[in-house]
């Protein structure tokens, strides 16, 4: 069975295109880079829709098949932003009701679970998931992946790529701030919020932006400061969870799971609880079509199909809210 | 004699003996993954606020280890050991009447902490022992002393957190009979509390606003 995803939560368009027996024949994306400032939501959703048809033609050359041979149609149903949101699944429904095929929406933030799941062989994973627009510590229970420990303001990717931002560094902002966090070596003393199993950056941010703002300091030193303060205060969070599920395998996912130095931190505190790491590989861990084609698949093997009256998408749809009938 | 017996997040516990009682001795264990300047400011100040307001806890009626020895500097704590169950392995095992009656007093206990201005800072049911008939509050190495409506808001919101992650099951009636109890005893200051809290659930980015 071949599935055919369409993500478009934020700046990613991505259409993938993936078998059920996990192979990724394709998983194109098309990036929506601002000529200024962060992401403008409408903005996005007009360089998704005119790019919607290029990049779908494009992923079937890449997996060398034609419309005929897809057998269901995934798209990122939520959460995310409306405008980019409803021109991916505008696209998914289009293609649904022409082909006459059936559609299945999928929670983005369930998505990067999964694939990250299917890619790494992680069976009952505790996992981060980080990104622009999230930051979650999520395990499964009973029938829904729970919500353990989340930012209680911007996430992760957000305040990197505005500290980037404003230091002038490249777009996204993660790997620019990695390459020069090497190369710091002065920790500047910043907030460290955590509470429980919850943290919040918008403190840290504020905080980093003024220390830049005041001249003083070297930018690979606040690089450095700003990186290893908000991945110990990840770091904090997950092994507080760890310690809490007692789960035996710990997943990083998401787009920042491809920083180098948060990576290793997993992978230290999994081991030091006798758990077993796993990481996302690159070219799965950004925004993409073929985690949203692939839990789209498992869902529908589950018996799941969205109908088109109930396909409205939600950029406030929780993952916690979700029924994960594809486990246990 | 000395025992490893939980292997936390925030620390290591050991039961001990001090001066003939039975004794945990907390350490916090340096973490490889944190920059030691981070590492070695966070373990003083946290272990220094957690021996304050585990005294200051007792002064205002709340239940917690009595203190033996603190070394702020190695990160070690010797405490009292108490006998009980954790209320997080406990909650299953009760009766929908016991866990009402149970919840009722820890948000009667959690009202005495905040009117007294202290913020718990990680309160949650694993932070939280029935010893006999006793209901005694540890862990505090979050804490702070703080009178702030923000905060407390912030603390419930841990305890609810907790219930709708792990205590799914009985959530509502569990957040029910814990908002009783800190009324009781958090008085007019409460209500502005427990608003607060659905407050900061509802200020992440992708969460339903209704």
């Amino acid at each position: 069975m071949i599935s055919l995803g369409v993500e478009s939560t934020a700046d990613n368009l991505g259409i993938g295109i993936v078998t059920s027996d996990k192979q990724v024949l394709a998983n194109y994306i098309k990036v929506h880079v601002p000529q200024e400032g962060g992401i403008h939501p409408r903005e996005a959703a007009r360089h998704h829709s005119e790019n919607m048809g290029k990049a779908i033609k494009t992923a079937l050359e890449q997996a060398d098949i034609t419309m005929k041979d897809v057998d269901i149609i995934s798209f990122a149903q939520g959460p995310g932003l409306g405008p980019c949101l409803r021109t991916g699944a505008t696209g998914a429904r289009a293609l649904a009701a022409y082909l006459k095929k059936p559609l299945v929406g999928v929670n983005h933030c369930v998505a990067h679970v999964e694939v990250g799941r299917m890619a790494t062989g992680a069976v009952d994973p505790l996992t981060l998931y980080v990104s622009g627009g999230n930051t979650i510590v999520s395990g499964y229970e009973s029938g829904r992946y729970r919500i353990f420990g989340e930012t209680l303001d911007i996430a992760i990717g957000n305040c990197l790529d505005t500290f980037a931002r404003a230091a002038g560094l490249e777009y996204p902002g993660g790997p620019d701030i990695e390459r020069r966090a090497k190369l710091g070596t002065k920790l500047i003393q910043l907030p460290y919020v955590v509470k429980g199993m919850d943290l919040s950056y918008s403190g840290l941010l504020t905080a980093i932006t003024t220390e830049l703002m005041t001249g003083k300091h070297d930018v690979n030193d606040l690089c450095f400061s700003l990186q290893e303060t908000s991945y110990a205060m990840l770091g904090e969070i997950t092994e507080r969870a760890l310690a809490h599920t007692k789960k035996p395998e710990l997943l990083l996912t998401g787009g920042v799971a491809a920083n180098k130095r948060l990576a290793g931190i997993v992978t230290d505190i999994a081991e030091d609880h006798g758990a077993t790491p796993y990481i996302v590989p690159i070219r799965l861990a950004a925004d993409n079509g073929a985690m949203i084609a692939w839990t789209g698949l498992v869902a529908y093997q589950a018996g799941h199909t969205t109908p088109v009256d109930e396909s409205h998408v939600n950029p406030y749809w929780r993952m916690d809210q979700v029924e994960i009938p594809w486990r246990d | 004699m000395e025992r490893l017996v939980e292997k936390g997040a925030e620390a290591y516990l050991y039961l001990t003996e001090w001066n003939g009682l039975k004794a945990i001795k907390k350490v916090r264990k340096p973490k490889k993954y944190r920059h030691p300047e981070l590492d070695r400011q966070l373990t003083r100040t946290r272990t220094n606020h957690e021996a304050d307001i585990i005294h200051r806890a007792k002064q205002f009626g709340v239940a917690t280890p009595l203190l033996y020895s603190v070394n702020n500097d190695r990160g070690v704590i010797v405490m009292e050991y108490i006998d009980g169950v954790k209320i997080r392995d406990l909650v299953d095992q009760l009766d929908d009447g016991e866990r009402h009656k149970l919840f009722k007093r820890i948000g009667y206990f959690s009202g005495l902490l905040h009117k007294s201005g202290i913020i718990h800072g990680d309160l949650t049911t694993s932070n939280i022992i029935k010893s006999g008939e006793r209901i005694v509050f540890i862990d505090f190495g979050l804490s702070e002393v703080n009178f702030e409506v923000e905060k407390r808001g912030v603390d419930l919101n841990l305890m609810n957190r907790m219930l709708t992650s792990t205590h799914y099951v009985y959530q509502e009636a569990l957040l029910a009979a814990f908002k009783e109890g800190y009324r009781a005893s958090m008085g007019d200051e409460a209500n502005e509390a427990l608003e607060r809290m659905d407050e900061v659930s509802k200020r992440g980015r992708y969460i339903d606003k209704n």
